[in-house]
């Protein structure tokens, strides 16, 4: 497979004025000296990004990652190193910039559209799909000052994803509108991921990763931690995150990141060796083994469940009571028991953890290590078997059985308890 | 270790685009075109970008007017009142106050301030523009230049406009210009475009790290207007009664020439003007007297203008490729000065 973006030794310094001049006469009277600390925003990175591929970059704030992405972008340029941008490219770092208030949706678009790279005979091609795609049919006249801030991201978005480019970097902006119009903006980034198009999605929220990429990187302090798929990925960055990079500040810093492993989940249902999938409504117990170099007396077992589209279904509450454990030397079993599992088909993964009660170090976690399949005998449909009681009662009160007179339509509706009292 | 990017060995910086790395939407062109982005400004890669990007360029300039002007003829003739003003304000100070007797000096001031108001709002506007659009440049990847650039458009549509307000005064006070001067006007205005576009690329990129470049700017052309002949004549310093230059210069005098303005300057009332002298006869001498001859430009002929003209496109040129180089070099952490 072709690479389609090709990273090769990227360095970024940016410097750390203690003063800053920003004019001549600053600087005169300065004698021109203005002291600095060099600070590398970007260190030596190398990475190679497929065509077609989905590929994510995590980190904490201030890892280099925004800085990166502006690199490719062209937005900044790298100190030195190079990189290598295979077809057209489009940012979408922040949406409806360069937007201009005074001026039409209209116009606004096919200015936005001329910045991102389009010609104009191009936006006016894609006129009617972009104004169609923001769902501002009745307002693209209108000045973007009168806009509300919805309107506003959406039309950005439309003119950034309807250039259709070869590659397409986004900086933590899926979260917009609506969610009608978030559906709308995912659907849109998985026929993008259809038609072969690279996308590059850069975030702190790992579930964007997971659900979206295929690959992804970590990064901190300007370096690349690690290149691998997104389970592996989230998970050395939560420990990056929330693991070492916090511990040492803390009270529990006697107590190392790699103190406790997380051994084999299993899966144990009623189906379990027999059919290989459980019945929606039973119960469901899954056992991790844990392995403990030290004891861990404020531990807090957590859980997560993801469906086969990798959407997140169930995660435990961090701050529920009944997950705290104390894991005494050596270790020993974790045990999670959903005595009704209200799930209608599909295959579920699990993903377990253990991290401290005060979300400051994260022990181990397994990303969706396990799968459980779970088949649904009755005819209902979708993701979830909601409890239901149906019960059917007559409009009218009073004329109990009988077929309410024409007229009675407009009877007021019998409020609970009505019908006893006296008239 | 092959990376899987198959790239004609022969011309990397053709293949792509590479102003800052942008990577410009091209229908037509290979999908597999490739961008280098690094800290290295390509010349040609430059100029061809702006080129790739002239609908973007048309558009800057567009959105400039409809903003400022909102697209009426009323905003449109509001934009002429300030260098109205200015006219009649020099008009007044030196037809009126001063006792000026040449004739027609008000086509004169006119043909002059044409080039200034461009060249000057131009510089102007552009110092001021990467930092007044801090939000685009921080965020989307264009060619920047064109932000210095469509300033320029912007005061190249005021200049047509106020070209046609002189050419109705032109008619209205019956003043025939001299065509085979107006035949070179084209060659003027591309030098003047060429400079003025490259100083305010240049100007637009300090700015960025130098706020206060936009003061320094206002003073500055303050100077160099007065330095060019455009409220007097250039005969007033360099011609003597009998249109000969002065035989010696001064070193001022060379200095004045080196202006690139000046020639454009001339070229403009060569042509408007129409005249290379004056004769007047100041009242209250006796009967019989001679009228003095005034000459306000060299009696060169097309030539010798033109020649002039084109060294000034020659010197721009040069100028401006040095401006985009700059600008290259600087722009590299516009983002982050931003």
């Amino acid at each position: 497979m072709a690479v389609a973006i090709e990273v090769t030794d990227i360095s970024k310094q940016f410097r750390l004025y203690n003063e800053k001049h920003t004019s001549l006469k600053e600087r005169v009277i300065h004698g021109g000296k203005m002291p600095f600390t060099p600070f590398w925003a970007l260190r030596d990175v190398n990475v190679e990004i497929n065509q077609g591929e989905t590929f994510g970059i995590l980190g904490r704030n201030g890892c280099g990652k925004s800085t990166l992405l502006k690199c490719v972008a062209g937005i900044l340029k790298p100190t030195t190193g190079e990189i290598k941008v295979r077809g057209t490219l489009a940012a979408m770092l922040e949406l409806g910039a360069g937007f201009q208030p005074d001026l039409s949706g209209r116009d606004n678009i096919y200015l936005n559209g001329s910045l991102l790279g389009l010609s104009r005979a191009d936006i006016t091609k894609r006129f009617d799909d972009i104004v169609a795609f923001a769902e501002l049919e009745d307002f693209i006249d209108n000045q973007v000052k009168f806009y509300s801030s919805g309107m506003y991201v959406r039309l950005g978005f439309a003119v950034a994803v309807n250039v259709e480019p070869d590659v397409l970097l986004v900086d933590e902006v899926l979260a917009v509108g609506d969610a009608a119009f978030q559906r709308k903006c995912l659907d849109h980034v998985k026929k993008f991921q259809r038609e072969g198009r690279t996308i590059v999605v850069v975030s702190h929220g790992a579930d964007t990763i997971r659900q979206n990429c295929a690959r992804a990187m970590v990064m901190n302090h300007g370096q690349v931690i690690t290149v691998d798929e997104p389970g592996e990925a989230i998970r050395v960055y939560l420990a990056d995150l929330l693991g070492v990079g916090t511990l040492e500040g803390s009270e529990s810093g006697g107590i190392a990141g790699n103190v406790l492993h997380i051994g084999a989940v299993m899966v144990d249902h009623s189906g379990s060796g027999i059919r290989g999938h459980m019945n929606s409504g039973e119960a469901l117990t899954i056992t991790a083994e844990v392995d403990s170099l030290a004891p861990v007396p404020n531990g807090m077992a957590t859980i997560a469940i993801h469906d086969d589209e990798n959407e997140l279904v169930f995660a435990s509450d961090p701050d529920d009571p009944a997950c705290a454990i104390e894991v005494p030397e050596g270790g020993g079993i974790v045990k999670f028991f959903f005595p009704d599992v209200p799930l209608l088909d599909g295959t579920y993964s699990v993903s377990v953890g253990v991290r401290s009660d005060t979300e400051t170090a994260i022990y181990d976690w397994k990303d969706q290590v396990t799968k459980f399949e779970v088949a649904n005998p009755g005819r209902a449909t979708g993701r979830v078997r909601l409890p239901l009681d149906v019960s059917f009662q007559l409009r009218s009160t009073g004329t109990t059985g009988e077929v309410p007179a024409v007229g009675a339509e407009f009877a007021p509706l019998a409020l609970p308890g009505w019908e006893g009292s006296p008239a | 270790m092959s990376l899987g990017i198959e790239r004609p060995a022969s011309s990397e910086p053709e293949q792509g685009s590479s102003i800052g790395g942008s990577t410009r939407f091209v229908p037509g062109q290979s999908h597999d075109r490739i961008t280098v982005v690094n800290g290295k400004v390509q010349l040609g890669q430059r100029l061809k970008d702006l080129w790739i990007n002239r609908d973007l360029l048309m558009l800057l300039v567009r959105t400039e007017l409809k903003v400022k002007y909102k697209d009426s003829a009323l905003g449109y003739a509001w934009s002429m009142l300030n260098p109205a003003l200015v006219l009649s304000i020099y008009y007044v100070v030196f037809k009126i106050i001063a006792r000026n007797h040449q004739p027609n000096f008000a086509i004169w001031l006119f043909a002059g301030l044409l080039v200034w108001n461009l060249f000057n709002g131009s510089s102007l506007g552009a110092t001021s523009v990467v930092v007044g659009k801090a939000g685009i440049v921080k965020k989307v990847a264009f060619p920047r230049e064109l932000l210095a650039l469509s300033v320029v458009g912007v005061n190249i549509v005021l200049f047509a406009i106020q070209v046609v307000v002189l050419v109705l005064a032109m008619l209205l006070f019956g003043i025939t210009p001299s065509w085979q001067f107006v035949a070179i006007l084209p060659l003027a205005m591309v030098a003047l475009l060429m400079f003025t576009g490259a100083l305010s690329i240049f100007l637009s990129a300090v700015n960025v790290y130098l706020r206060d470049t936009q003061h320094l700017t206002e003073v500055l052309l303050m100077a160099w207007f007065w330095g060019t002949s455009i409220v007097y004549t250039y005969g007033q310093i360099f011609l003597s009664g009998d249109d000969k230059h002065h035989p010696s210069l001064d070193w001022i005098q060379y200095v004045y020439l080196v202006n690139p303005i000046t020639p454009i300057v001339m070229t403009f009332q060569r042509a408007i003007y129409g005249k290379t002298q004056y004769s007047y006869l100041s009242p209250g001498q006796p009967a019989g007297t001679k009228p003095t001859i005034y000459h306000v430009l060299p009696t060169w002929g097309v030539g010798a203008y033109a020649g002039l003209l084109g060294m000034v496109l020659i010197v721009s040129l040069g100028l401006f490729m040095l401006a985009l180089i700059v600008f290259g070099r600087l722009e590299g952490n516009f983002a982050e000065e931003l």
